[in-house]
């Protein structure tokens, strides 16, 4: 089976800084892959340029058989890759429901109100948030705000940048839960860059530990778990 | 219930330090106004017989602008915010919410009692003032604030619901206004057809002005785009082959009903004499104020229904966050483009029937301050909101022509005294009157263009799914 996404030594530049020097990523369809790492390893970039801002200076991304490394950004997003990005980067004047309308936008909200119950079904505090701004709901809601935008475009792959930055643990437990939730029920493929190690690598079927731009690791999820230069740098309190 | 009591007015022991407090706030007001207004309105410069400036001290109106600051400061401090407190207080003690579910009849029919209104003000105005009396209400305040409504409903386009700030708006007046003038005057075309040429060419202009800002954002648009006024107003002055420069383009034809009945007095077709009624200009510009008035609800209808459509979510969200749009597919090349497109599309009509209503053109109708005006409607108004917006175009248009009837002032600062001169003294006053009180414009609040549960206002593409 050919991978769904595939990103291939791909070197990225902000400027004359080198921010990617060389990543290779491999997510199959219906898998969940992590990619974590400390601030400033370049995971969010990695994150950017499969999204094609900023397009990657050597190297391909190729989705779905289809070479994106060129392509505008809005054009990527209509091949159903959905992005949560960093910062959530919900639309704060516009209530929960219209941001949900926003994401549907690609099919003109043909599927609209199936998807919104499933949303809903799956987030229910979107449901009784659903009249109020986007930028009163608290920061977990908005993290669910912004994936449930993501997944109202009915994405085959699902962007997740760092969904767990900033939230309560009880709330992060919930949203992975939900991840998993939309793995498993619909095969959703989720690609996660993470700072939370220990729960992003429990949840993922994969994953890859970054440093200055470059993969120095991969594995399974438990397998890098196990590894003791993993638990060294990122889950016992190591360095950041 | 919790314990709410402000010191100063549950307790009576507090009166005298209230006083006081009121009267040091004053002071200080006083003090604070006086630093202000000192320069602005205490000198007076002019020029003296050997044509040199000079200037001298104007004590009595300095000592009139301290004294409303210091006084009314007084006022508010020892009368009306205790009285106001007391209200609160009051009402917060008897426990009930004096926020009703149910809106006041005034309320609920605002929009079409102020529709009636306009429709009938004209035939009001002649019967209060005359046919020729007439002319002031309705050329002055009617078709006047009627221009500014419409040039703000359009510029919200780009502004309050885009977020791009323009400060160039005045740049499409001009080719909407230029387009009718040149085009009737070489090619006689009328004004039915030229008012949509206008508009198009407007709209043209707005996508040429769209494409090298595409990248800016904020404080950097406002810049290109108040330069990008700047350059057609030049060009206006400038290619006096085309535009006669500063001279301006005069003898422009009038509009006429639909080609039927003219407004000139020598044709054969004119409306007075095909009524039978004496020959007043009054009827011309009571037909403008109906075209303007048309002109008007075209712009908000069109502006209501593109916000619920998706151009305008897509333009409301790219006002929010332009990162998060191109993630979610939105082209935001063309979402821009379109903003600025349809908002100078109004400009121009605007333009053109401004053409058609001063019969005369020239660069200096289209200088920056007229964009900063309109610009200002906008944020008054309530980014967004088109009753706020109108609103804040009949206050601010409204109120500069009522400064100009207000003779009974010379009588108070003297013969000399021009009220107008201090329109934008009382601008500034009223913007941070307003800003500091509704921070957000009259109308501040945005209304969601899409509901789950209420039917009645959801959009088309959702009733379609049996939904509404």
């Amino acid at each position: 089976m050919s991978p769904l996404l595939h990103v291939k030594n791909v070197e990225t530049y902000y400027g004359n800084i080198r921010a990617l020097g060389g990543v290779d990523v491999m997510v199959e369809p219906g898998e969940i892959v992590c990619m974590i790492g400390a601030n400033g390893a370049g995971k969010s970039t990695l994150m950017m340029t499969i999204c094609g801002s900023p397009q990657a200076r050597t190297g391909s991304v190729i989705f779905d058989g289809q070479d994106i490394t060129r392509m505008p950004t809005h054009e990527i997003a209509r091949l159903r890759i959905a992005q949560s990005p960093e910062g959530r980067r919900i639309f704060p004047r516009m209530t929960v429901y219209e941001n949900l309308q926003m994401g549907a936008s690609l099919d003109n909200l043909k599927y609209f109100n199936e998807d919104i119950e499933k949303i809903f079904t799956l987030f229910p505090r979107l449901k009784e948030r659903q009249s109020q701004r986007g930028g009163t709901l608290s920061g977990g809601e908005q993290q669910m705000l912004s994936i449930g935008r993501a997944l109202m475009a009915r994405p085959k792959l699902l962007l997740l940048d760092e969904p767990s930055l900033g939230l309560a643990p009880l709330i992060v437990k919930g949203i992975f839960a939900a991840i998993k939730k939309l793995n498993e029920e619909e095969g959703l493929t989720v690609f996660l860059v993470e700072q939370n190690a220990f729960a992003a690598l429990k949840l993922s079927h994969r994953g890859y530990v970054m440093v200055n731009g470059q993969v120095t690791m991969s594995g399974g999820g438990r397998e890098l778990l196990a590894n003791p230069e993993v638990r060294a740098a990122y889950l016992e309190g190591g360095h950041h | 219930m919790a314990n709410i009591s402000s010191p100063s007015v549950a307790d009576p022991h507090e009166e005298p330090s209230l006083m006081a407090r009121a009267f040091k706030e004053a002071f200080f007001a006083g003090l604070v106004s006086l630093g202000l207004f000192c320069l602005f309105v205490g000198v007076e410069t002019y020029q003296n017989i050997n044509n040199e400036l000079v200037w001298r001290m104007r004590w009595g109106l300095l000592a009139v602008f301290v004294g409303v600051a210091a006084v009314g400061r007084f006022l508010n401090v020892a009368f009306i915010r205790p009285a106001l407190d007391k209200r609160k207080l009051a009402k917060a003690k008897s426990g009930i919410l004096d926020v009703s579910e149910d809106k006041g009849f005034f309320h609920r029919h605002f929009l079409k009692i102020a529709l009636i209104a306009l429709l009938i003000y004209p035939p009001v105005s002649v019967m209060l003032r005359g046919v020729q009396g007439s002319l002031l209400l309705v050329d002055n305040f009617g078709i006047q604030i009627l221009i500014y409504v419409m040039l703000a409903w359009g510029l919200n386009i780009v502004v309050g619901l885009a977020g791009l700030l323009d400060l160039g708006y005045v740049a499409f007046y001009a080719v909407g206004a230029y387009s009718y003038a040149l085009l009737s005057t070489h090619f006689g075309l009328s004004f039915w057809v030229l008012l949509p040429l206008a508009g198009i060419f407007a709209a043209l202009w707005g996508i040429i002005l769209g494409f090298p800002v595409l990248r800016l954002r904020g404080d950097y648009l406002a810049i290109v785009t108040l330069a990008f006024g700047e350059i057609i107003r030049l060009v206006l002055i400038n290619w006096t082959e085309v535009t006669k420069g500063t001279f301006g383009i005069s003898g422009i034809a009038k509009a006429s009903i639909f080609g039927i009945w003219s407004f000139d007095v020598g044709s054969p077709s004119n409306f007075a004499k095909a009524f039978g009624l004496p020959m007043s200009s009054a009827y011309y510009k009571i037909f403008l104020f109906y075209v303007i008035l048309l002109l008007c609800m075209l712009t908000a209808y069109v502006t209501i229904r593109l916000r619920r459509m998706p151009i305008g979510r897509a333009w409301e969200a790219l006002r929010e966050d332009e990162i998060a749009c191109r993630s979610l597919g939105i082209n935001t090349v063309t979402t821009k483009l379109t903003a600025f497109a349809t908002g100078a599309m109004f400009g121009g009509f605007a333009g053109s029937f401004f053409a058609a209503r001063q019969g005369f053109v020239s660069p200096e109708s289209f200088v920056f301050i007229e964009s900063a005006v309109i610009l200002a409607i906008v944020v008054l108004g309530g980014m967004g909101s088109l009753t706020g917006i109108a609103i804040a175009a009949v206050v601010m248009v409204g109120g500069t022509e009522l400064l100009r009837e207000m003779n009974f002032l010379k009588v108070v600062f003297g013969p000399e005294f021009t009220p107008e001169l201090y329109r934008m003294l009382i601008f500034g006053l009223a913007m941070v009157v307003v800003m500091l009180f509704k921070p957000r414009g009259f109308v501040g609040s945005r209304a969601p263009s899409a509901f789950l549960h209420k039917a009645k206002n959801v959009s088309g593409s959702f009733t379609k799914e049996g939904h509404g």
